[in-house]
């Protein structure tokens, strides 16, 4: 849904921003976010409650972290590689945060293009932001599979608290698991993009409408939630 | 903007032109998609009233069991006490979940949101119809659980570790609890895709001149628990992912190093606290989202059956959404003889007594809203104060279980029981039945018949106070909660067991009553009297239909235009005793209020 004015005529003055535009759009009929279409504001609504699933599992995890009685490894040590004979503490996890940060990049670039109803542009940086995630996901299970070997699994390890091994996995294959879904969907929005489906009017999937432009923005926020809340976990299982 | 006498788009008043085009509404092209998978929020609502329904009369009959075991202890030995925690934890369960929780969100809200706010129907009506399949399945999985080897779970329906998932409980190392968890699971993730459709609808999809504060109350509790229940279900879920890790995994996210059996269990290290803080940051907030509906739809029965305006429009919106807010801040009330910092205690107890605070004006202001007011003694009305009642009670009590130190003794003995049967339990059940003789008219155009209405009323209102108020009795002379059978004891005397035996008897006939309900339901879809599109002279939107029962997209060509509240009843000079929300202030000699 468009912000479109059918009586354009007799439309109402500019709104008036601050605390006092604020308060006359909860104020007005028909919608409190002015200009804001229904799958935006979903995605926004949806993005809050997915903050609680994931502020849970991370309260969960500094809880067990704070309360077990076994010492907790150090994130540091366990997440080194060699690299050409030098020790480099948690490099793969800092090469994984810059590339979900600059996929974060060529999305809203993708965003940007989309609005200007570049199809071919848009479409390709979709597919790198894909190909970023992708990469991301890829060298998780990388980490994943080295830990393994080397000991580690969700009811021990051989460094210390159990909880270690469940917290991690748990955490990073939930936060996996939206990446992929997110790539998932950022090539099906990308191929709807090129193939034209949105300039057509061919009715959309999950909503049996048609869709439009704005869906690359709506998946470019679930994209930038799914970065962001990589940051914390960055921070609070990594760099604690 | 305007003054109100200005002509603006033909509307005396200033009804703002419309920013949204006409949604493209999806066609049913066949009988399946039309009646079985559809897409229509009036079809959906229908098909989550009834499976809730459904799976509610499993938990009657297992009330009736576990009260029948309670009543004559020795006679029914095929009840053993392992089947007597099932059956325990399955009916607290479905009750607070898949009934309550499924039959005021996703029936009410799927019937009632789009009607009363001038929507052609929710704003993403697939994934609607996803929400209901996904319930639909976590109730199959949920029933599965009867018939899975060792039977359902019997941790209670608050499944605190470490016993839940330990051999000693029934279906504690079987697939009972496994079930119970992927069931739940399903229905959070159900229930977000209907949520998100619900919260939209009422931000982003109100008709002209429909404002959120003029939006009926029932609109407001349903919109305010949606959005509670959006932020309090995740920690359910994450609760019963973990809890599945212990389980399936070897993890030990809540799995203390015990002995199990004489022998060293494979965990260690874990918190069984921390479930109990995820569970009750969502279970309280639970116990609000099925009040805060109830709260709203009685606001609505109590005026139209009284003729009178809401009293205090303004402040029971806001009394509903501070309460939203605050049932997030006293979870651990529930934790106090799980031992605590006393002054989390302290802090726990402030809060909790601090909601009954815009609790208490509800109530006034339901009061004051009968005072004097032209009172219909109607089916509806009767469930409607019924409820105020009941509430009050289970409130009071309440405030006893808030503060710490009368909590300790009391806590795990009847008087919780009584305490939450009162205030979840039969007083939100009581609304959801006045709501049903309400608004079955505009569902199926005919009447629900009159006398076996009042029969079943007062069989359930009068049956419902002789089951639960001898409870609150039994507890403070301790008897305790969740025992099978109470022995030989010394401080329990033995008129307790004929109470026991004259509660259960009183719970059969009431369950019977409820036979009688669904009978009745059925009966008057055919034979009942044709109650014509407005029976009960009502203001607001969902009465005002071009058809009854509303027709696909609700509004036929053209969509309403709001011009007052929903409640414009016995205004002063105006012809009629109520002015409906779509009649234009000039229409009508007096105004009424449509500020
Ligand atoms: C005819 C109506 C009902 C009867 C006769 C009934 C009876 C019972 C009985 C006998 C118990 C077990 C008490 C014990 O031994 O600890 C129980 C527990 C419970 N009931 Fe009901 N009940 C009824 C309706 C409801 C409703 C409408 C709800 C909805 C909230 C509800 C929620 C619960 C819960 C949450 C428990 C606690 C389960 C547990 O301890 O794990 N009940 N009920
Ligand atoms: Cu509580």
């Amino acid at each position: 849904m468009e912000a479109i004015a059918p009586h354009a005529q007799n439309a109402a003055p500019p709104r008036p921003g601050g605390l006092h535009g604020f308060v006359l759009d909860w104020a007005a009929d028909q919608r409190v976010f002015k200009g804001v279409s229904w799958g935006k504001a979903m995605m926004w609504i949806f993005l809050l409650s997915d903050t609680f699933v994931f502020g849970c599992f991370l309260l969960g995890y500094m809880t067990m972290r704070m309360s077990t009685t076994e010492p907790w490894p150090n994130a540091s040590e366990v997440f080194a590689l060699e690299i050409f004979g030098t020790h480099m503490p948690l490099i793969l996890i800092a090469i994984m945060t810059f590339v979900l940060i600059s996929s974060s990049g060529t999305m809203a670039m993708a965003v940007n293009a989309a609005y200007r109803r570049d199809r071919r542009l848009t479409a390709t940086l979709m597919i790198v932001t894909a190909l970023f995630g992708a990469t991301f996901v890829g060298m998780q299970a990388f980490e994943w599979s080295k830990l393994i070997s080397e000991g580690v699994r969700p009811w021990g390890n051989p460094w210390g608290a159990a909880q270690f091994g469940s917290a991690f996995f748990m955490i990073t294959g939930f936060h996996g698991t939206h990446v992929t879904i997110g790539v998932i969907f950022l090539l099906i929005v990308a191929r709807k993009v090129w193939r034209g489906d949105y300039d057509s009017g061919r009715r959309g999937f999950f909503t049996s409408r048609s869709g439009r432009y704005e869906i690359v923005e709506i998946t470019g926020l679930y994209w930038h939630f799914v970065d962001l809340v990589w940051v914390f976990i960055f921070a609070l299982f990594y760099l604690w | 903007m305007t003054t109100a006498s200005s002509p603006l788009n033909g509307f005396p008043d200033r009804v703002p032109p419309a920013e949204v085009e006409d949604v493209e509404l999806y066609h049913a092209k066949s009988w399946i998609t039309r009646w079985v998978f559809s897409q229509d929020a009036k079809i959906i609502g229908i098909q989550y009233a009834t499976t809730a329904t459904a799976i509610g009369l499993v938990a009657l009959v297992l009330s009736w069991l576990m009260r029948l075991q309670l009543g004559f202890p020795g006679t029914f030995d095929f009840i053993t006490p392992a089947e007597y925690y099932q059956f325990i934890t399955m009916h607290g369960m479905i009750m607070v979940v898949y009934l309550l929780t499924a039959l005021f969100l996703g029936g009410f809200g799927n019937y009632l949101i789009p009607l009363m706010v001038g929507a052609r129907d929710m704003v993403f009506p697939y994934m609607n119809m996803l929400s209901y399949w996904i319930y639909l399945l976590a109730v199959l999985v949920l029933v599965a659980s009867f018939f899975a080897p060792g039977g359902p779970t019997g941790a209670g329906w608050t499944l605190y570790p470490p016993q839940a998932i330990l051999s000693g409980t029934p279906g504690g190392t079987g697939s009972g609890i496994i079930l119970m968890l992927v069931s739940l699971i399903l229905f959070i993730i159900g229930f977000t895709m209907g949520g998100l459709n619900y919260v939209i609808t009422v931000l982003q999809a109100r008709a002209r001149g429909m404002t959120l504060m003029r939006m009926p109350l029932t609109v407001w509790g349903i919109f305010t628990a949606t959005v509670m229940a959006l932020l309090a279900f995740p920690a359910l879920f994450v609760s019963a992912v973990m809890m599945l890790f212990d389980m399936l995994l070897g993890t030990s996210f809540f799995m203390p190093a015990l002995v199990e059996m004489g022998e060293l269990a494979k965990h260690e290290g874990g918190s069984p606290l921390l479930f109990q803080h995820l569970f009750w940051f969502f279970g309280h907030p639970e116990v609000y989202i099925v009040a805060l509906p109830a709260f709203g739809i009685v606001s609505d029965l109590i005026s139209v059956h009284a003729r009178r305006n809401i009293f205090g429009y303004r402040m029971m919106v806001w009394a509903i959404v501070i309460i939203g807010a605050l049932s997030f801040i006293v979870w651990a009330h529930h934790m106090y003889v799980s031992g605590m910092n006393p002054w989390f205690g302290f802090f726990f107890a402030t809060t909790t007594l601090i909601i009954a605070v815009p609790t208490a004006i509800k109530v006034y202001n339901w009061l004051l809203t009968l005072w004097r007011g032209d009172i219909h003694l109607t089916v509806p009305m009767l469930f409607a104060l019924a409820f105020i009642v009941t509430f009050v009670n289970g409130g009071l009590t309440g405030l006893f279980l808030g503060n710490v130190v009368v909590d300790v003794p009391l806590s795990d003995t009847m008087f919780v029981v009584a305490h939450f049967h009162m205030v979840m339990g039969v007083a939100p059940i009581f609304v959801i039945f006045g709501a049903i003789y309400h608004w079955y008219p505009k569902i199926t155009g005919r009447m629900l018949n009159e006398a076996m209405g009042q029969i079943h009323f007062w069989v359930s209102f009068l049956g419902a106070y002789l089951i639960f108020f001898p409870m609150h009795y039994l507890g403070l002379i301790g008897v305790p909660r969740r025992y099978h059978e109470l022995g030989p004891t010394s401080f329990i005397p033995e008129s307790a067991a004929t109470l026991n035996a004259f509660i259960t008897i009183v719970a059969l006939i009431v369950g019977a009553a409820q036979m009688l309900f669904l009978f009745n339901l059925a009966w008057s879809i055919r034979h009942g009297r044709p109650s014509g599109p407005n029976p009960w002279r009502a203001a607001s939107l969902e009465w005002q239909t071009p058809e009854t029962p509303p027709g696909h997209g609700n509004w036929g060509d053209t969509l309403p235009v709001v011009h007052r509240w929903a409640y414009d009843y016995n205004v002063p000079g105006a012809a009629e005793d109520f002015i409906p929300q779509t009649v234009p202030p000039s229409d009508t000699a007096a105004t009424g209020e449509h500020r």
